[in-house]
C-alpha cells in the first residue's frame, strides 16, 4: 500500500519500541498488544478451567455414592454455584475473547484492536473479579450456595459471600462490555481495504454478533444483581412479595440476560468450527451467506425465548406457548448451521488432524445437546424435566462439550500460527479420544438419571441412581485428568515443538495463514494489505 | 482493483504505548468494592478501603485522560481514529440504555404483573386482607401512609431544566463548529449550570420525599423503583455534569477545533442520552 499523506504527523519510528520500556511482569501488566492480551486471556481461562474443574471433581466425588460422603450440603451448594460461575464467566467466555484478540486483527488485516489501552483493562479486570469470588470462600458463611443463576430470595438471605459474588459479577460485566465495544469497533472500522463485511472469515462475523449480544445482555445482569444488592442491604422490595415485588421478577431479568448468554458462549464456538472444518475439508465453507444470516437470526431470537427456563414458575398458558414456539424456532437457524458444516465436508478431501477431530466431535455432540434443548423447549415435557439431570446433560453437551471442544479445536488449529511450533499430533489425538470417551461417560448417563427424575443441585440421591452416578463420576475424573495431557501438549509444543510452516494447514485461507509468517510477528499489518 | 491501494483513506492507526493506568483502575475498583462489602456488613475499615480506592481511581483517571487529551491535542488522532471513537461511544451508550432497561423492566413488571397478581390471589382475604391492586403501592404488608411524588411540581421543573440543557449544549456545539469560542464557553457553562441545578432540585425533592411524604427507599416496591430509577439517573447526571465541566475547562484552555472535537461530541451524546432517559422517567415514574 503506497503512502499518501501521513496526516498523523509521525512516522513509524515509534514502533520499534515494542514494550514501551517495560519488561518482565510489567510488560504483561501494561501491554497494549492484542497478541499479548490474547495470550493473557487464554492462560487465565485455562487456570479458571482447572479451578472450576476442581470444583466439579468435588461435586462428582460427593455424588459417587448415595448418602452424604465427603462434604456437607452447604459446601456442596457452594461448589455447584462457583463451578457454574467460574466455568461460564472465567473459563469459556475469556477463552473466546482470547481467540478474538489474537485472531480478529490478523483476520481482517488490522494493526491492532481499536482501543488498545481499554483492551488491556478488559483483561486486567478479570483476575480481580476472580479474586473476589475466591475471597468469598473465606468469609463467614462461605461462598454463596445459590446456584450460578443466583435466584432471589435465596440470594437475599445469603451471607457476606454473596456481596463479593455480586461485585464480582459487576466487574466481569464491565470487562465483557469493554471487550465487546472493542471488538465491534475493530471489526467495523479497522478492516483492510477490500475486506468487505461479507468477505470476513466467519469467526469475525460470529464475534461481531456475540459482542453485540454482550453489550445488550451484560448490563441487564448487572441491573439484576444490583437489585439483589439493594434488597439485601437497603431495604428495597424488588424481589419481596410483602413489599409488592416478586422473586419471579428476578428470574425474568436474569434469563433475559441468561439465554443470550448461552449464545454468547455458543456463537464464537460456531465461528471457530466454521474456520476449522473448511480447512480440513479443503473446500470453502458451504453457504457462507446463510451462515451469517443464521447467526444474526439466532442473535435476534435469543432475546425472546428467555422464559423457557421458567415453565414451572407459573405462567399463563399463552405465555408458555409463545416461549415454546419462539424457542423451537431457534432450532431452525441452528439447524442451518449444522447442515452447512456437514455440507462443507461433503465430497471434501478430508483429513483428520486433531483440530478436525475436535471439530467433528463438536458437530456430533453439540447437535445432540441441541436436540435435548428442543426436547426441553416443549413446555409440557419440560415440566417433568426441569431441574433434573436431564437439563444438566443438555447444557453440558452444548457448553462443556460443545464450547470446550471448539476451544480445543481452535487451540490446536492456531497454536502453530501463534507459537511458530507444532504440537505432537499423536498426543493430540490421544487427548481427543480420551476427552471424548470420558466426557460422554460423564454426561450421557445423566440423560437417563434425569429422565428417571434425579434432581440437580442435591448432594444425595436414592439408591436407584447409583450406577449412573458412578459411571458419571468415573468419566468426570477421567476427563479432568486428560486435561493435564492437554497442558503437557501445549507446553511441549511451545518448548520443543517442530517448526511450523507459515501455512501449516493447506486448506486454511484466512489472512493470518496467507499473509503472515509463523509465528505471527508482534505487530502484524501495521500497513494494511489490500484484499482483492 | 489495484487502485484501491492508493485510494485508501488512511495509512496509519494510532496504537498507544503500554502504560500502567488500566491495572491501577482495576486495583481502584477492587479496593472500593471490598470496602463497600465491609461497610454494608457493618465491618470496620470499609470506608478506608473505599477512600483509598477512590483516590487511586482519581489519579488513574487524571493520568489516563491526560494522556488521551495530550494525544488528541498533539494531532495523533485523525479521521480513522475518530470513527472508532464514534462507534465506541455509541455502543457504550447502548450498554447504558440496557442497564436502565433492567430497572424500567422491573417497574413495568411490578405494575402490570406482580401487584395485580398479589391482589388477585384466591386467598387474598386470608393472607393480605383488603390488599388492592392500586398504583402506587408499597405492597401488602406496608402499613404506614405515604404519598407518591407528584409529577407537576418539582419533576416538571426538572424536565424543563434538562430539556433546556439539551438545547444549550446543542447551541454550544454549533458555536464550536462556527469557531465562535465565546459563545461556546457561555452555552457550555449554561449547560453545566442547568445540570447542577437539576441535581440540587432533585436533592431537595428527595429531602421532601423523606421528611414530608414518608416516601423512602424502604417504602415497598414503589419506593424501590422510584429511588432506584431516579437515583441511578441522578448518578448519571452527576457523571455527565462532571464530564461537561472537564470539557468546559478544555474549551477555556483553547482545546478543540471546529473539525476536531470528538470529546465534546461524545459528552454531548451522553448528555442527550441522560435527557431521554429522564423523559422516560418523567412519563412512567412520575406521571402515569
Ligand atoms: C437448539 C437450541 C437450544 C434449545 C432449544 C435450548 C433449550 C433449553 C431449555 C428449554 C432449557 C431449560 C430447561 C429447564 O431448565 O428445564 C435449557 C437450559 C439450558 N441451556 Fe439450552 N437450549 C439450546 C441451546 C443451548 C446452547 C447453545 C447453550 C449454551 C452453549 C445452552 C445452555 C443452556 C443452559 C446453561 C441451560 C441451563 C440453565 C440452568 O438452569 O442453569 N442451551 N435450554
Ligand atoms: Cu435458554
Amino acid at each position: 500500500m503506497s503512502a499518501v499523506v501521513d496526516s498523523h504527523g509521525h512516522g513509524h519510528e515509534h514502533h520499534h519500541d515494542h514494550h514501551g520500556g517495560y519488561s518482565g511482569i510489567m510488560r504483561w501488566i501494561t501491554t497494549t498488544n492484542h497478541k499479548d492480551i490474547g495470550t493473557l486471556y487464554l492462560w487465565f481461562s485455562f487456570i479458571m478451567f482447572l479451578v472450576g474443574g476442581a470444583m466439579a471433581m468435588v461435586i462428582r466425588l460427593e455424588l459417587f455414592s448415595p448418602g452424604l460422603q465427603w462434604v456437607n450440603p452447604d459446601f456442596f451448594n457452594q461448589m455447584t454455584t462457583m463451578h457454574g460461575l467460574i466455568m461460564v464467566f472465567g473459563a469459556i467466555m475469556p477463552a473466546f475473547v482470547g481467540f478474538a484478540n489474537w485472531l480478529i486483527p490478523m483476520q481482517i488485516g488490522a494493526p491492532d484492536m481499536a482501543f488498545a489501552r481499554m483492551n488491556n483493562w478488559s483483561f486486567w479486570i478479570l483476575p480481580f473479579a476472580a479474586s473476589l469470588l475466591v475471597i468469598s470462600f473465606f468469609m463467614p458463611g462461605g461462598a454463596p450456595g445459590v446456584g450460578w443463576t443466583m435466584y432471589a430470595p435465596l440470594t437475599v438471605q445469603m451471607g457476606i459471600g454473596m456481596d463479593f459474588t455480586i461485585f464480582a459479577v459487576h466487574l466481569l460485566g464491565m470487562s465483557s462490555i469493554m471487550g465487546s465495544i472493542n471488538i465491534i469497533t475493530t471489526i467495523l472500522n479497522l478492516r483492510a481495504p477490500g475486506m468487505t463485511l461479507m468477505r470476513m472469515p466467519l469467526f469475525c462475523w460470529t464475534w461481531l454478533i456475540t459482542a453485540y449480544l454482550l453489550v445488550a445482555a451484560m448490563p441487564v445482569l448487572a441491573g439484576a444483581v444490583t437489585m439483589t444488592l439493594t434488597d439485601r442491604h437497603f431495604g428495597t422490595s424488588f424481589f419481596n412479595a410483602a413489599g409488592g415485588g416478586d422473586p419471579v421478577l428476578y428470574q425474568h431479568i436474569f434469563w433475559f440476560f441468561g439465554h443470550p448468554e448461552v449464545y454468547i458462549i455458543a456463537l464464537p464456538a460456531f465461528g471457530v468450527i466454521s474456520q476449522v472444518i473448511p480447512a480440513f475439508s479443503r473446500k470453502p465453507l458451504f453457504g457462507y451467506a446463510s451462515m451469517v444470516y443464521a447467526t444474526s437470526a439466532i442473535a435476534i431470537l435469543s432475546f425472546i425465548v428467555w422464559a423457557h427456563h421458567m415453565y414451572t414458575v407459573g405462567m399463563p398458558v399463552t405465555g408458555q406457548l409463545f416461549f415454546m414456539y419462539a424457542t423451537t424456532l431457534i432450532a431452525v437457524p441452528t439447524g442451518v448451521k449444522v447442515f452447512n458444516w456437514v455440507a462443507t465436508m461433503w465430497k471434501g478431501a478430508l483429513s483428520f488432524e486433531t483440530p478436525m477431530l475436535f471439530a467433528i466431535g463438536f458437530l456430533f455432540l453439540f447437535t445432540l445437546g441441541g436436540f435435548t434443548g428442543l426436547v426441553l423447549s416443549l413446555a409440557a415435557v419440560d415440566i417433568q424435566l426441569h431441574d433434573t439431570y436431564y437439563v444438566v446433560a443438555h447444557f453440558h453437551y452444548v457448553m462443556a462439550i460443545g464450547a470446550v471442544f471448539a476451544g480445543f479445536a481452535g487451540i490446536y488449529f492456531w497454536l502453530p500460527k501463534w507459537t511458530g511450533r507444532m504440537y505432537d499430533e499423536k498426543l493430540g489425538k490421544w487427548h481427543f479420544w480420551l476427552s471424548t470417551i470420558f466426557i460422554n461417560m460423564t454426561f450421557f448417563v445423566q440423560h437417563f438419571s434425569g429422565l428417571a427424575g434425579m434432581p440437580r443441585r442435591v448432594p444425595d440421591y436414592p439408591l436407584m441412581f447409583e450406577t449412573w452416578n458412578k459411571i458419571s463420576s468415573i468419566g468426570a475424573f477421567g476427563f479432568g485428568l486428560s486435561q493435564f495431557l492437554f497442558l503437557y501438549i501445549v507446553l511441549k509444543a511451545i518448548r520443543s515443538g517442530e517448526k511450523a510452516k507459515d501455512k501449516q494447514w493447506e486448506g486454511a485461507d484466512s489472512l493470518e495463514w496467507t499473509h503472515l509468517p509463523s509465528p505471527a510477528p508482534y505487530h502484524s499489518f501495521e500497513t494494511q494489505p489490500v484484499i482483492k | 482493483m489495484a487502485h484501491e491501494a492508493t485510494a485508501a483513506p488512511h495509512q496509519h492507526y494510532y496504537v498507544p504505548q503500554p502504560m500502567p493506568w488500566p491495572i491501577m483502575g482495576s486495583i481502584a475498583l477492587w479496593l472500593m468494592m471490598l470496602g463497600a462489602v465491609f461497610v454494608f456488613n457493618g465491618m470496620s475499615g470499609g470506608w478506608i478501603s473505599i477512600a483509598a480506592g477512590f483516590m487511586v481511581l482519581l489519579y488513574m483517571m487524571f493520568r489516563w485522560f491526560g494522556d488521551v487529551i495530550r494525544e488528541s491535542e498533539g494531532m495523533k488522532y485523525g479521521r480513522w481514529e475518530d470513527v472508532s471513537f464514534r462507534w465506541g461511544m455509541s455502543f457504550f451508550i447502548f450498554s447504558e440504555v440496557m442497564f436502565f432497561a433492567a430497572f424500567f423492566g422491573a417497574l413495568f413488571y411490578v405494575r402490570v404483573l406482580s401487584v395485580p397478581d398479589l391482589a388477585s390471589l384466591q386467598n387474598n382475604e386470608y393472607l393480605w386482607p383488603g390488599f388492592a391492586a392500586l398504583w402506587p403501592s408499597a405492597g401488602p404488608t406496608f402499613e404506614q401512609k405515604f404519598s407518591p411524588m407528584a409529577a407537576w411540581g418539582l419533576p416538571a421543573i426538572n424536565t424543563l431544566l434538562l430539556l433546556s440543557s439539551g438545547v444549550t449544549v446543542t447551541i454550544a456545539h454549533w458555536a464550536l463548529k462556527e469557531n465562535k469560542r465565546a459563545m461556546l464557553n457561555l452555552f457550555l457553562f449554561f449547560t453545566v449550570a442547568l445540570g447542577v441545578t437539576f441535581l440540587f432540585v432533585q436533592a431537595y425533592e428527595y429531602g421532601h420525599a423523606y421528611s414530608e411524604l414518608n416516601l423512602k427507599l424502604t417504602t415497598g416496591v414503589y419506593g424501590s423503583t422510584f429511588f432506584m430509577l431516579t437515583g441511578f439517573h441522578g448518578f448519571h447526571v452527576t457523571v455527565g455534569a462532571i464530564m461537561l465541566s472537564v470539557i468546559l475547562g478544555r474549551c477555556l484552555a483553547g482545546h478543540f477545533k471546529p473539525d476536531h472535537h470528538f470529546a465534546f461530541e461524545g459528552v454531548a451524546w451522553y448528555w442527550h442520552f441522560v435527557d431521554v432517559v429522564w423523559l422516560g422517567l418523567f412519563i412512567f415514574v412520575y406521571w402515569l
